[in-house]
């Protein structure tokens, strides 16, 4: 049997009716959609890995009567471009996820949030939007998508400066709570879910939540798209069930000469050779958006991990000191290391300054930096010295 | 719902009101949580990360000044975890910080560098980050100084503009490590809507924020045996600058600043009281003329409401926001520049001085009094008016520059001619004073009776409600002002930009109406200006403000006309209110501005 799951559910055609799996959908009641996601397990897609059934019943919950349902399409992990091929090719199941997650919460609105670089989408993704509209009008249900364009900036893709950014303000993380549930976009309760995520919950409705569960593992149901990217020959993205360990998939998609395997992008961890064995892909394991780049022998780590904290230090919004300062004394420490005018014992002032922007930055982004930063020092702390 | 919700902080059981912080619990509990983004005139920023605490069964750390405090909530203010996370903080604000104090005109009074001092920081922990960041220093405005630099990007100038003022010149510019605050497309803070307020000034915990100082010019003029240097004091300084010297808020120092002044050699000290009154009179009659002309001439040329015109801040501010009401604006010169066109005509005259030896020198509670003095229209005298304006914090540093303990000064008075005033003048300092002042003065003269207040005292226009209304009945007239008989004069009074911005758009919308509109440009009016002693707090401005009613009711003239120093330049100067040498003197229009 083979070790690495593949399936091809994401991108499965459409319906030969048009929008046949959301007029099942919006026939269920809330509470009925509600349950189903829940009941599959579902955790978001995104990378953070929050069950999507708990987040929808939070915003039903909510008495508001404005509330809104918003996809984070600013995909801008390095490493990720899974969310690009989805709107390339079915996006319908992404609109038909929101309008069902619509039906499910009470709201009327939807924003596609989508990452300034993928402008170049806007008309193929406006025609299915036509046809959208027209047909959620067919089935009575009164819901509206508006697509708001990024800007090119990272931090847009964390949920609250998102929401900023709609609002047409500076793309600046909230404070938290209130959490998006409560008072998201226009400081309504709103959902928000990765590109991904919405499919999923559409694969849900189509296939059935039994059928779902077959998929992955008790706690990480379900396939994932990943980006399968670095030294690898076949880079590209594919559907794997959740579940695998590491080995698995190097030795599925590595060079043979594979030394450590960045899973999550940027901010996600490097896993070293040692460890493929031990690290299941998933959400008991090593969670990820779906980045997994590998490095082979000849890449140095002192570099990849430079090119990480160069690539914070100046998507920081700026705002909180850990985050904004942080970043760049750690890009500053590694190089004054490397170059021999700050000691060895110097990475670990950095290690705990990377701790304490861990659990002081404001938002995810400071406090995913240390990810990727100690995960490289701990396991190639010789090629940051020498 | 429940109205308290119960928590643990430090070991110790509270209750607080629904939505208060976990930082305001601790507040009442006399646990001490530093901060440096917080403040409270302020929304909540959650950003400089100083305030952070453990919060059992939390990830992460939480920022108190963000965290709602919440029922069963367990708090640690002082573990390890959360010591090093500050220390932390500090070091890296440091790394990104000029630390070179000794050369900070807000050196011993940061906030940053009580909190190094606090956590006893000697040696840096991290590198230096300062020599690769280009600051750069703004210094073209005469009011304000911004020094990147000293900036910890705390964003409370940037919320200050936005919410206290709608003014917005400050803004956050560029992201991560070049993020930084800026104005419009970088422009000096000279050339761009910055009103001079001075309220992030005030605001500002480092030195990136500062009044251009005088000081050394105004020691220069004082040692000059050639120049003879005057001074004159605003209302609101006398209840404040007693702060700078640890006395508490609403202390009257009236008589220790005249002895103050008198010490560090001033050739005469003088009183910016004096001018207001005369504005009372001016802006009293200006107001009448227009509302004769307007109801009985039916002239259209002439605009109604009024809008006062003593706050340099609210004059750059309609400048630029509503170029379309300068005709509104009260055609009177604030008091400071009434007090600087008469010093270098009048009181050159009737002292016998070479006006071009006097150099005349302004206390103000006001960094906008800076740019003010230097206006172009600001040279009536045929010299500038007012040479140099200074802060209630310039004259306090002054002072202990000059050796002077400042608590045991007795108590003087302010030399003559330009020196007397009216408890209706030292209202000019409180927001609603103006109108108070002003119908003090133009009731009585259009009805030859006092106001019908008990004890002259106008509540409706007092207090801090951003926007206040106010309407008097004009009945039982003599017989010059009958075109006015039953005429419901109305009123309004804002304080803030903001709520001049309010204020300014309803009457624009059609939605409010009114003949006289009194606009401060600072929160709490003139004893909450951006010149005033550091720190600024709603307490702090309410206690100034209660001092500055105390001052007037403590006066034996509480009425502007009856300033004997204004009815005698009436008589030898100027002639009659709105008369040939006022309108040369003491009057003056403003030009539309850009609005970016």
């Amino acid at each position: 049997m083979k070790n690495v799951k593949r399936v091809d559910i994401i991108f499965g055609a459409y319906t030969q009716e048009k929008y046949k799996v959301l007029e099942q959908a919006l026939k269920k009641s809330s509470d009925q959609i509600i349950s189903e996601v829940i009941e599959s397990g579902l955790k978001g897609r995104g990378g953070a890995g929050f069950p999507t059934g708990l987040k929808w019943k939070y915003t039903a919950q909510e008495k508001e009567l404005v509330k809104y349902v918003v996809c984070n399409a600013d995909e801008g992990e390095p490493g990720t471009f899974k969310d690009r091929e989805i709107l390339t090719r079915v996006p319908r199941k992404v609109f038909s996820g929101m309008a069902m997650c619509g039906k499910a919460i009470g709201a009327k609105k939807g924003y596609l949030y989508l990452r300034g670089e993928y402008l170049y989408m806007l008309p193929e993704l406006m025609e299915e939007l036509e046809l959208f509209h027209n047909s959620v009008k067919e089935f009575n249900f009164d819901f509206k998508i508006e697509i708001a364009m990024g800007s090119g900036a990272y931090i847009c893709g964390e949920e609250s400066a998102l929401f900023e950014s709609i609002e047409g303000k500076r793309g600046e993380p909230r404070n938290k709570p209130p959490y998006p549930t409560v008072s998201g976009v226009f400081g309504k309760p709103t959902v928000i879910n990765n590109v991904e995520t919405f499919v999923n919950t559409m694969m849900i409705m189509r296939l059935g939540v039994d059928e779902f569960k077959k998929l992955g593992t008790s706690d990480s149901r379900g396939s994932k798209l990943f980006s399968v990217s670095g030294d690898t020959p076949i880079a590209g993205i594919y559907e794997i069930e959740l579940g695998m360990s590491l080995q698995d998939f190097v030795d599925e998609f590595g060079d043979g000469d594979t030394k450590a395997v960045q899973v999550g992008g940027a901010s996600g961890f490097c896993v070293p050779r040692k460890k493929f064995k031990d690290t299941i892909i998933g959400f008991e394991g090593v969670p990820t958006g779906g980045s997994m780049m590998l490095f082979n022998s000849s890449r140095s780590m002192y570099n990849v991990l430079k090119n990480y904290v160069e690539f914070f230090e100046e998507e920081s919004c700026g705002q909180c000191t850990p985050c904004r300062v942080g970043c760049q004394q750690l890009k500053k420490g590694i190089e004054a290391v490397k170059k021999g005018e700050k000691s060895a014992a110097y990475l670990v002032t950095l290690q705990k300054l990377a701790d304490t922007m861990k659990i002081s930055s404001k938002c995810g982004l400071g406090q995913s930096v240390a990810n990727s930063f100690s995960s490289i020092v701990d396991n190639f702390k010789e090629e940051m010295i020498y | 719902m429940a109205n308290t919700v119960n928590l643990k902080i430090d070991g110790i059981d509270i209750s607080v009101e629904a939505g208060k912080t976990v930082l305001d619990a601790a507040k009442e509990l006399n646990i001490h949580i530093p901060t440096l983004c917080y403040h409270e005139d302020l929304c909540v920023a959650g950003n400089c990360r100083v305030c952070v605490v453990e919060q059992e069964g939390a990830r992460n750390l939480v920022a108190s000044c963000a965290m709602p405090a919440q029922e069963g909530m367990v708090i640690h203010t002082n573990t390890h975890k959360v010591r090093n996370a500050r220390r932390h903080v500090v070091e890296l604000l440091l790394s990104e910080h000029n630390a070179d104090c000794t050369k900070c005109y807000k050196n011993t009074k940061c906030e940053l560098q009580d909190l190094a001092s606090e956590m006893v920081i000697t040696e840096p922990m991290f590198l230096d980050l300062v020599p690769e960041k280009n600051y750069t220093v703004d210094n073209y405005s005469p009011s304000i100084i911004k020094d990147d630099s000293k900036c910890i990007r705390c964003q409370r100038c940037v919320r200050t503009c936005h919410e206290l003022q709608h003014v917005s010149a400050l803004g956050v510019a560029y992201k991560g490590d070049q993020m930084k605050i800026s104005t419009f497309f970088e422009h000096p803070m000279l050339d761009v809507v910055c009103t001079n307020c001075g309220q992030c000034v005030i605001r500002c915990p480092t030195g990136a924020l500062v009044e251009k100082n005088y000081i050394d010019q105004v020691w220069d003029a004082i040692y000059d045996p050639d120049k003879h240097v005057i001074v004159q004091t605003a209302p609101a300084t006398r209840i404040a600058l007693g702060e700078d010297f640890g006395m508490e808020p609403g202390n009257i120092v009236t008589g220790k600043m005249a002895a103050s002044l008198r010490r560090l050699g001033f050739d005469s000290v003088l009183d910016t009281d004096f001018t207001a009154d005369l504005t009372i009179m001016e802006e009293g009659t200006e107001l009448l003329t227009r509302l004769k002309k307007v109801l009985v001439d039916k002239d259209e040329s002439v605009k109604v409401p009024m809008f006062t015109s003593c706050s340099p801040g609210w004059i750059k501010f309609i400048e630029h926001m509503y170029p379309e009401f300068l005709d509104n604006l009260s055609t009177c010169k604030s008091p400071q520049q009434m007090f600087g066109a008469l010093a270098k005509t009048y009181y050159a005259q009737k002292k016998g001085i070479d006006p071009s030896k006097i150099v005349s020198v302004s206390i103000m509670p006001c960094t906008a009094k800076k740019f003010e003095a230097a206006r172009p229209e600001m040279r009536d005298s045929g010299f500038q008016d007012v040479d140099l304006g200074l802060t209630t914090r310039e004259l306090a540093v002054m002072i202990k520059q000059a050796g002077i303990d400042f608590e045991s000064l007795p108590d003087e008075k302010f030399d003559s001619i330009m020196g007397a005033s009216t408890g209706a003048a030292v209202i000019f300092g409180a927001t609603g004073g103006v109108m108070e002042a002003a119908l003090r003065t133009a009731y009585e003269l259009v009805t030859g009776r006092e106001v019908p207040f008990e004890n002259l005292n106008i509540t409706a226009v007092r207090g801090m409600e951003g926007v206040r209304e106010a309407s008097v009945k004009l009945e039982g007239l003599l017989p010059a002002w009958s075109f006015l008989e039953g005429v419901e004069l109305k009123t309004a009074v804002a304080h803030g930009l903001t709520n001049a911005h309010q204020i300014m758009d309803a009457i624009k919308k059609g939605e409010a109406s009114y003949h006289f509109v009194e606009v401060m440009g600072c929160p709490g009016g003139c004893i909450g200006g951006g010149g005033q002693p550091i720190p600024t707090t709603p307490e702090i401005r309410k206690k100034r403000t209660e001092a500055i009613y105390r001052e007037d009711e403590g006066k034996t003239i509480r009425k502007s006309h009856e300033n004997p120093e204004v009815q005698e330049i009436y008589r030898d100067f100027l002639g009659e209110p709105l008369g040939h040498k006022s309108h040369e003197l003491l009057h003056t229009h403003y030009k539309p501005r850009k609005r970016f």
